[in-house]
């Protein structure tokens, strides 16, 4: 008995009694549908959740630099300078898990404008790639500097809302001239807000400028000190409330300055080509750990860091959210599981019933089959795929009513919704399966009859 | 050689702690292009004699052989083949496919033939049969749609289907009134007269086996005549033409 032929005589019998067909098939078709609404809805609600998250920075991974000691006495991360902006430009070269990476130079000054001042959380010099890391790129007003700024080393700053409540009061910043260590910066944009971060710190009270801005006009104001950065991003090197001081800005050394005939006789690099941290994003979550293992090989390379050595930088990701996130999404994972197995069940239930229903009602033409040559396995073969091709045919309407109901969803209530491929494989064959599985007890229950007893049934 | 040869068939039926002998020790040989009518009265075994003979059951001891073949031994499976191929059978209540055109019931045996047909052909070899019948205009009709005589001829081109040498017919006229009786018997007599099939009635019906060439008779479960290949007259029978419907449900 070739397959074509017993899906023909199953359609056939199936035919005979379209009615039942289609009421046996409700259930499956409903438990497929609810799977794939609920499948589109949850992957889009997931989705979105996601998005969100990783707004708040999540999959962000921050390179520090390493950790000096002496004597025992360890300082701390970032105490060594061995970031450079050309490990940053490396990392976004050779690591294809980043996304986006950007350099990050720290200082902290006292701004004013007018007769106003402040003294911002963090003002950091980076690259525009920060507010792509961010999740920060549409401002609230003006524009992001530019590769040419940075080239430059130009004067411009993007201010945060706090800073703008609290020295322009109403008044747009945009073209407006603050000063920061008496360098004048020309506003040239505000980013939208984005509140308090995970602890509390408000992300808007920060000020951005080109790197190398930053780096040196900034920090670097003083070409005598070395450690640049770590000495601005310590108290001493802003110039808030020191009284004491006749002129603001102007830094007393903590060495006698050098002569120029000193300066001839030990030339010192002009510039120190470090970073405080680098900050970049991998392309998603699921591709943090792996990022994190580029970044590490192509730092251990490019710092000629033998194995067993210690390194001299620290890689850090977000793990409580990363963990959030994949906390949530295997939950809603689970839960829709749940549902579909329980509403599966339910509907398999319902094709075993009526195909023992129908196993009885048609005893006689089992009989006959039989009578006429039907072996057994026939017999098994014929209700066994009745009962799939119900179960398939219910799936496939299952997925079309499950995903028009999502579009609707989406049309009506303006969820957002994903489309699974997967999820539409996995309803094919959990219904298939769902029809060999309950469908087996009442084919085998046919199958077993005796040709006589089955002719003889009234 | 013999087309059909039994030799000392018992059958019991265990029920429970009681063994009911049905059968005890038939002998008798069938040869080609025979018309043989099994006569019986309710429950002296006829029908489960049919149903060994026609390999639906099996017996409690005895030989059975086809064509100088042993099948009393067979298995199941080798059995529905040789229904498949040896034999067709008709019954009282035709037992076609409801809800299913002539045409495809009278194809449906071909669906489990080991050389399998193209769908095209199947039809084609269906509607020659029906056509045989006297049917080649019904071959889209339902059996709801077709009367009685009409529904047992479908039947019959249904057991035809596959040319087989042996035809059972199990109360063939039992459900129908006198002149479709006629009709039905008419063809069975042109099919063993024109093809050569052999066919192997089970009747109650004195009527019906005056038809036969050569009736066995079968009284308790043993042959009391029919050795005897010439047309018999039949005794007088007690059952009436009425009682018989209501009787054969339960006959065995």
């Amino acid at each position: 008995m070739k397959a074509y032929r017993s899906i023909l005589t199953a359609l056939k019998a199936l035919r005979r009694n379209p009615m039942r067909a289609m009421l046996t098939t409700l259930g499956i078709v409903i438990g497929i549908a609810a799977v794939i609404a609920m499948m589109e809805i949850g992957a889009g609600s997931a989705e979105a959740i996601k998005k969100s998250i990783s707004s708040m920075g999540a999959n962000v991974i921050l390179i520090l630099p390493g950790t000096a000691s002496s004597g025992g006495v360890s300082f701390g991360a970032g105490s060594v300078m061995t970031l450079t902006p050309k490990d940053c430009e490396a990392i976004a070269r050779e690591c294809p898990a980043i996304r986006n990476v950007a350099p990050i130079v720290r200082a902290r000054a006292q701004i004013v404008y007018g007769g106003r001042n402040w003294v911002p959380s963090s003002i950091s010099g980076t690259t525009p790639a920060f507010l792509a890391i961010r999740d920060w790129t549409d401002l609230a007003e003006g524009e992001s500097f530019s590769e040419r700024d940075i080239l430059n080393a130009n004067k411009v700053c993007l201010l945060g809302q706090t800073i703008v409540r609290e020295l322009f009061q109403g008044e747009s910043p945009i073209g407006k001239a603050i000063r920061l260590k008496n360098i004048s910066f020309k506003v040239i944009g505000v980013l939208s807000r984005k509140g308090a971060n995970m602890v509390g710190m408000d992300q808007d009270d920060t000020i951005l400028a080109p790197w190398t801005t930053i780096k040196y006009r900034v920090s670097g104001s003083t070409l005598g000190n070395v450690n640049q950065s770590s000495t601005s991003s310590s108290t001493s090197g802003t110039t808030v409330n020191t009284l004491s001081n006749l002129y603001p800005g102007d830094e007393s050394g903590l060495y006698p300055a050098t002569s120029d005939v000193q300066q001839a006789d030990n030339p010192m690099p002009v510039r120190f080509e470090t970073v405080d941290q680098i900050l970049a994003a991998a392309n998603s979550t699921e591709e943090i750990p792996m990022a994190i293992n580029q970044i590490t090989e192509l730092l251990h390379e490019r710092h000629h860091i033998r194995p067993g050595e210690d390194d001299d930088f620290n890689v850090r990701d977000m793990t409580e959210m990363s963990k959030t996130i994949s906390d949530t999404t295997a939950l809603m994972t689970k839960l829709l599981l749940c549902v579909a197995m329980i509403s599966l069940v339910v509907g398999g239930v319902g094709i075993m019933n009526i195909m023992l229903v129908s196993v009885t009602e048609r005893t006689r033409e089992i009989g006959l089959r039989m009578a006429v040559g039907a072996r057994g396995r026939d017999i098994l073969r014929q209700f066994l795929v009745e009962s799939v091709a119900l179960c398939l045919v219910g799936g496939a309407l299952g997925i079309l009513l499950g995903h028009g109901g999502s579009m609707l969803v989406r049309m009506l209530l303006h969820w957002p919704i994903k489309t699974s491929p997967m999820a539409i494989a996995a309803a094919v064959l959990v219904s298939g399966s769902v029809g060999i599985t309950f469908g087996f007890y009442p084919a085998w229950k046919a199958s077993r009859l005796n040709p006589i007893e089955a002719l003889r049934y009234e | 050689m013999e087309l059909i040869e039994i030799r000392n068939i018992t059958k019991s039926y265990n029920l429970g702690d009681i063994t009911v002998p049905v059968l005890n020790g038939v002998s008798f040989q069938v040869s080609h292009k025979e018309l043989i009518a099994l006569m019986g009265a309710s429950g002296s075994g006829k029908s489960t004699l049919m149903n060994i003979l026609g390999c639906l059951d099996q017996p409690t001891s005895g030989e059975y052989w086809i064509e100088g073949e042993e099948v009393s031994r067979f298995s199941a499976d080798q059995r529905a083949v040789l229904r498949n191929q040896k034999f067709g059978f008709v019954f009282q209540n035709f037992n076609l496919l409801p809800r299913t055109s002539a045409l495809e019931n009278v194809a449906m045996p071909l669906t489990y033939t080991q050389d399998h047909l193209s769908d095209r052909i199947a039809r084609k070899r269906a509607a020659k049969m029906l056509d045989r019948v006297g049917l080649g205009d019904r071959m889209g009709h339902e059996p709801s749609q077709l009367s009685g005589g009409q529904q047992q001829r479908v039947a019959i081109a249904r057991a035809l289907i596959n040319r087989p040498p042996i035809l059972f017919a199990d109360e063939p006229t039992g459900n129908l009134d006198s002149k479709t009786s006629d009709e039905v018997l008419k063809v069975f007599q042109q099919l063993n007269e024109e093809d050569g099939v052999t066919i192997i009635m089970v009747t109650h019906d004195a009527y019906v086996a005056r038809h036969a060439r050569r009736i066995i008779r079968i009284r308790d479960g043993v042959i009391v005549d029919g050795d005897d290949t010439e047309r018999q007259s039949p005794k007088a029978t007690q059952e009436d033409p009425g009682a018989s419907a209501a009787e054969t449900g339960g006959a065995r």
